[in-house]
């Protein structure tokens, strides 16, 4: 189905340049996902968006004009060698912590949590400018220790540069310290030789989710986990129990799901985005989406996922170094543990937890940085050198 | 490095498979939410999108015998507020408080409650409704409704009765023919956002309502009227409690009027047509209240006194035991058992015959028939003419009789019994059995409903009645009539005698318990024409002031309503004297 370049020479050589490769069936499949993301958002608030702003396009519009900057500045990094920002990491790393430690002071509140910082009239998040930052710095580093990724002590130094920062993130928004944490998992598990720790990870968070009810009442009985956190759990494992208090928007996120059926009620015919489903161009998006395109629609987004995730795990096996390669799987990690954790949520197969969709939810910030780590990915494939 | 980069290599495609198994797992989950709960899922938000509206069905009208409209409907509204939608909770209950006239803490906690929908006030006359709408307040919400509405106020009001706060009968005709007035409601289901405003062009349930059956009643608003008037007159120049009138055809029970004064406002009937005494607890008004609905012709009982010895005559008659000319003598007395029991004329009527005993309203002459015919005969007859049981009238709370035990009876119960004492009856009961002693000896069920026709005309229920027949036979009802016209042209009724008219009647003057109050029910009932009775009208005085015998103070009310209602009935003035006849 591909025919792409296998072996790269170690060597570039200067003078006579190569062809190169340019993953087109990537960017055009963002840029897929990205108009189709706005047609969502226009039919997920519309309605809602012409009560509150008077104006049925206010969201699409807003979103239109962010995903146009991101996707021009996408281009133009598409095009440098990645090499040439990795200088910056360790720099930006700080000022990832100087930004977190001001937003926790200086931010502005949405919804409970201080997330935004307003720097020069741009309001941003910097919990994605830490993502990015991360995954360059995280790249940087692997590639720099070598062979002696697989000692304790490299692995030590990976989980202290990750963990702290994670934390702080994780104090206002919980799920991008999870999403933090797991790119740098996927990252090392990729680096490392040894595969049986990492699963050892993993099946200790599959037990822990198939056991979360009891255990929860337990650590909530020996003061590890707050009452409130406690009903997290149980409106998860039961939210048709508590519909008006913490199982609201889960339940009306199933039941759009639920209207949709196998072919779903037709584009902009849902109901449900009528005010049922809080915000529904945000998180709850692809609740709209099953309830408007039904599960065949539904399935086709998850697909549209899977390819992009083929083409990063392409880029990623061709990469002409190990610090592309890591590049690419972190921004690969990154984006499926978005798509995975946020279907998961609507679905309620996880607890609810405020995750985006990537290039389809609502978000100014998101879309930017999405479209940022797309150029890296990008320029990294521009550095492969095809076969004659 | 090399080695190194085929470990990654395999290191990525496992991930990445691991990745596509978690999407593939979600896909799965997906599928199971959307085709095994899809149903169940869609129906839980299908309750929540859509909302039931109910669209009142017009209650039926009520109409009298010439068809002149006597209960309708009325358009009010309904002010009713929609949490999610209120902007200003403080001016919506100012506005409300102001316009509706009610107290600040209520209407906000009904303005604060979280519910889809609070309703404020019903019943909300159409121009305060008008006025709320003009205030364009957001939230707030009103919606047009039916009330109950009775165009004569005051009309036969203890008779028809009201309806309650969702329009269904409380008293009254309006209570008996609920299932034939009320309807049956539509409903409209439509699809609603979150905050409950309804979605445009989205599919729309109709279910249209059934306007109720209009009812038709023998009642004729211009007899009513006039003996309301009568009526009045009456209470106010005797200083009455309260007078009732009932005018019935003799021949089918139905009732022309029904008259219990004073009456109530049928489109006000939670306000006392008295003052009500200072410091009243709620409960004693509700009592006041009670008492003021309560219709005393069907719903209380009395001692009908003079006016039951029709009922031994015809017993008596009927049996054979005493005839016209039977010769009777009053000493002023009698002496039953142990008992001295007085007539009204302390010194006697001396010889007279039964006619005459009759004619002077002679209670010696009575017990004598009573006696005559022994407490098991006269049991029988009281039995058998229908007293025992209810009239079966149309009408909510119908008193039973209260009689003795025909164990429990002596020879001095069967004297005071046979002059209409020592029990009790209802008017409807005595103008009942009155009609069917003077109507050749049928008994008729007196009634008020003639037929239902439904609000598009297509469907009518005509309303039949029991009838009783031979309860005496014709000979004693025709020599009935004969002693009734003597009694009203020569006897103690002579003031019921209308110029032209052949009336028969008897009066009544009731002693009421216990007798040391000397408190009075006056009573006359009186029939036209005498020969072939075509109407009957029953008054009770309840406790006149000054003159209380009924010859004197109801008799001549009687004649006056006849005076006025039998040209309108068509019952045409004789030239010849009334004394030609047998």
């Amino acid at each position: 189905m591909l025919s792409l370049a296998g072996e790269e020479g170690r060597h570039l050589a200067k003078n006579n340049k190569p062809r190169r490769f340019y993953d087109y069936s990537l960017l055009f499949c963002v840029i897929f996902l990205m108009a189709f993301g706005l047609v969502m958002i226009y039919s997920a608030s519309s309605y809602t968006a012409q009560l509150q702003h008077g104006d049925a396009s206010y969201y699409m519009m807003r979103q239109l004009k962010i995903a146009m900057g991101g996707l021009a500045i996408a281009l133009v990094i598409s095009k440098l060698d990645y090499h040439w920002y990795a200088r910056f990491a360790l720099l930006a790393y700080v000022l990832s912590y100087v930004l977190m430690i001001a937003v926790a002071f200086v931010g502005k509140d949405s919804h409970g949590s201080r997330r935004w910082l307003n720097v020069g009239g741009i309001t941003f998040q910097p919990t994605e400018f830490v993502k990015i930052v991360l995954i360059v710095l995280l790249s940087v580093v692997i590639t720099q220790m070598g062979r002696k990724i697989n000692s304790l002590r490299a692995v030590a130094a990976v989980v202290i540069l990750t963990v702290p920062i994670a934390g702080l993130v994780a104090m206002n928004n919980l799920s991008s310290g999870i999403i933090i944490v797991g790119i740098a998992f996927f990252m090392l598990f990729v680096a490392c030789e040894k595969k049986w720790p990492f699963f050892l990870c993993g099946a200790l968070g599959g037990v822990t989710v198939a056991i979360a009810g009891p255990l929860a009442t337990f650590l909530e009985k020996i003061k590890l986990l707050k009452p409130y956190q406690l009903e997290r759990i149980h409106v998860w494992l039961d939210p048709e129990a508590y519909p008006m208090d913490g199982g609201f928007q889960v339940l009306q996120g199933l039941y759009a799901i639920g209207s949709g059926g196998l072919v779903g009620k037709g584009l902009g015919e849902s109901i449900q985005k009528m005010g049922f489903v809080p915000e529904a161009q945000n998180d709850y998006i692809f609740a709209i989406i099953c309830e408007e395109l039904g599960l065949f629609g539904a399935v086709s987004v998850i697909l549209i996922f899977l390819f992009l995730i083929y083409r990063f795990m392409l880029i990623a096996a061709n990469a002409p170094d190990l610090f592309g390669a890591l590049l690419v799987v972190g921004v690969m990690g990154h984006i499926a543990i978005q798509v995975i954790l946020n279907i998961a949520v609507v679905t309620n197969t996880i607890p609810n937890t405020g995750i985006t969709l990537p290039f389809i939810s609502y978000g100014g910030t998101s879309v930017m940085f999405l479209m940022i780590e797309m150029g890296m990915v990008l320029s990294v494939s521009n550095q492969i050198k095809l076969e004659k | 490095m090399g080695s190194n980069q085929t470990q990654h290599r395999r290191k990525m495609t496992l991930l990445c498979f691991l990745i596509f198994s978690a999407m593939i797992g979600l896909m799965g989950r997906l599928g199971y939410l959307m085709l095994c709960r899809s149903e169940h899922y869609s129906q839980m938000a299908e309750d929540l999108h859509e909302r039931e509206r109910t669209i009142k069905a017009a209650r039926g009208r009520i109409l009298d015998a010439n068809g002149v409209v006597i209960a309708t409907n009325r358009t009010v509204c309904t002010i009713s507020v929609i949490y999610n939608q209120v902007k200003d909770r403080e001016q919506v209950i100012r506005a409300l408080c102001r316009e509706l006239d009610m107290e600040e803490e209520g209407v906000r906690k009904k303005v604060e409650k979280r519910s889809s929908r609070e309703i404020i006030r019903t019943n909300v006359d159409k121009e305060i409704g008008d006025r709320i709408r003009d205030y364009h307040l957001e939230g707030v919400k009103v919606d047009e409704d039916y009330k109950r509405y009775y165009p004569y106020d005051c009309l036969a009001s203890k008779v028809l009765g009201f309806t309650g706060g969702d329009n269904q009968g409380i008293v009254g005709l309006e209570v008996i023919y609920e299932e034939y007035l009320k309807g049956i409601n539509g409903t409209i289901l439509t699809t609603t956002d979150a905050a409950g405003v309804e979605v445009e062009n989205t599919f729309e349930d109709r279910v249209e309502p059934v306007a109720g059956n209009d009812l038709y009643i023998s009642l004729d608003v211009n007899i009513q009227q006039y003996a309301e008037q009568a009526a009045y007159e009456t209470m106010e120049k005797k200083g009455a409690k309260r007078v009732s009138v009932i005018v019935m055809n003799p021949k089918n029970g139905e009732i022309l009027a029904m008259v219990n004064v004073p009456e109530f406002n049928l489109n006000d009937p939670f306000t006392l047509n008295v003052e009500p005494p200072e410091g009243i607890t709620p409960a004693g008004k509700q009592e006041l209240l009670n008492q003021m609905w309560r219709n005393p012709g069907i719903n209380d009982t009395y001692e009908p006194g003079s006016t039951f010895k029709i009922i031994t005559a015809a017993a008596g008659l009927e049996a054979g035991v005493v005839s016209l000319e039977d010769r009777f003598s009053c000493p002023g007395f009698r002496i039953v058992e142990d008992r001295k029991i007085r007539c009204h004329k302390v010194g006697g009527h001396g010889q007279e015959n039964f006619l005459q005993g009759a004619m002077n309203s002679c209670n010696p002459v009575f017990i004598d028939v009573g006696q005559r015919l022994g407490v098991d005969q006269y049991c029988h007859y009281f039995e058998q003419f229908g007293l025992r049981a209810k009239t079966g009238i149309d009408l909510p709370g119908e008193a039973a009789t209260i009689m003795h035990k025909k164990e429990n009876m002596g020879l001095v119960e069967l004297a005071t019994v046979s002059f209409g004492q020592s029990f009790q009856i209802t008017p409807i009961q005595l103008i009942t059995t009155a009609s069917s002693i003077v109507n050749g000896g049928n008994r008729v069920t007196p009634h008020f409903a003639v037929k239902t026709v439904s609000g598009d005309g297509m469907r009518v229920h005509r309303f039949t009645y029991p009838i009783k027949e031979h309860i005496v036979s014709e000979e004693t009802s025709a020599t009935m009539r004969y002693i009734l016209e003597q009694v009203v042209s020569e006897g103690s009724g002579k003031k019921a005698s209308l110029p032209g008219f052949r009336i028969g009647g008897k009066t009544a003057t009731s002693e009421k318990l216990p007798r040391s109050l000397k408190k009075y029910i006056s009573s006359f009932i009186g029939f036209a024409p005498a020969n072939d009775p075509q109407v009957i009208a029953l008054i009770t005085i309840d406790e006149p002031q000054g003159i209380y015998y009924g010859g004197t103070i109801a008799a001549p009310v009687i004649a006056d309503i006849f005076k006025n209602i039998l040209p309108y009935l068509g019952i045409e003035e004789e030239t010849v004297s009334s004394e030609s006849k047998e």
